[in-house]
């Protein structure tokens, strides 16, 4: 039982830690609101999806962003759904990067679209890899027996 | 299913649109965890298919008591048939004109918000959606409830000579009405 709530401590801590740093907003805790016995895969469904999502649209935004002739509004397209992703699991670091993101779009900025996507991967990868420790918590947690509050 | 239909309370049913496949997900969920029976397509014309109505036939083969659909709920920006094109497109046709529509969009921009509730959208949600939007739906429903059992007295001649109808439920809800 000692694992058990050394590991409730870690998974606590890691998602406290989540929040404060603003990885993620309020938007991430109603999706754990909607997990429940009958659904008990949703958050990591959810968020397969904004990884899946997310993955191609910066494979894409790369791709448009070397063209000879950048088509500004289809990278502002693609920039859109990456901000509305990000917004509807709460990745909040994400989808601040959108916005200046989606200025440069309009005023048509080479460099400062390119600088965007260097951000937005960043922060796209940070709150991957922390998601990521996330469900591997979980998954030990629940693997010893324990079980997790959503908050 | 349609002898429960009658007796208990029947499940409201929402027709969610929405682009985005995560969206798609999550609106589904709220619903569901709200008690409503939902179908999520991913484009206007598919919804306007679902309805009954095709995009190139004028004239309307249903009737308003066919369709079983008592919410749509459309996110605004989608390639090809907007959000507002879904709406106005629902608000000319006889047979859905009175099935409430919510728009959902991840931009406040208020010309259009005004837009869409002056065409006929009972309300505008901004994204992310979340349970207390939901929330909101009840009354909207209800309202549509009663709309349509109404003329499903007096259409129940004309919808018995349509055929190439399993929706026999309606039939019974219009004698339950009486």
């Amino acid at each position: 039982m000692d694992v058990v709530v050394q590991l409730q401590r870690q998974l606590a801590d890691h998602t406290a830690s989540l929040f404060h740093e603003g990885f993620l907003n309020e938007q991430f805790n109603q999706l754990q609101q909607l997990q429940d016995e009958s659904n008990p895969d949703f958050v990591v469904e959810v968020v397969s999806l904004f990884f899946e999502d997310s993955e191609r649209l910066l494979n894409e935004l790369a791709k448009a962003l070397e063209q000879q002739a950048v088509d500004y509004k289809k990278v502002d397209a693609h920039v859109h759904q990456l901000k509305g992703s990000s917004s509807s699991i709460g990745a909040q670091r994400v989808q601040g990067v959108c916005i200046p993101f989606r200025n440069f779009c309009e005023e048509q900025n080479i460099e400062g679209c390119l600088k965007c996507l260097q951000q937005v991967k960043h922060e796209y990868s940070l709150v991957k890899n922390k998601l990521e420790t996330l469900f591997k918590l979980e998954q030990q947690l629940i693997a010893a027996g324990g079980s997790f509050p959503t908050l | 299913k349609t002898i429960m239909g009658m007796a208990a309370e029947a499940q409201y049913h929402v027709l969610a649109v929405d682009d985005s496949l995560l969206d798609r997900k999550l609106i589904e969920r709220l619903l569901k965890t709200s008690s409503y029976h939902v179908t999520a397509v991913d484009s206007g014309s598919k919804a306007l298919e679902f309805l009954g109505l095709l995009e190139d036939e004028h004239n309307d083969a249903l009737a308003p008591s066919d369709v079983d659909v008592n919410l749509i709920i459309t996110d605004y920006c989608m390639p090809g048939m907007t959000g507002y094109d879904l709406l106005r497109k629902i608000k000319e046709s006889k047979s859905l004109k009175d099935i409430p529509v919510v728009i959902m969009s991840s931009e406040n921009i208020p010309s259009r918000i005004n837009r869409c509730l002056e065409e006929g959208a009972e309300e505008f949600f901004l994204k992310p959606v979340q349970l207390s939007d939901v929330n909101k739906l009840k009354p909207h429903l209800l309202k549509g409830r009663e709309k349509e059992s109404e003329p499903s007295i007096n259409k129940r001649k004309g919808m018995e000579e349509c055929h190439s109808h399993d929706k026999t439920r309606t039939k019974y809800d219009g004698l339950e009405v009486v």
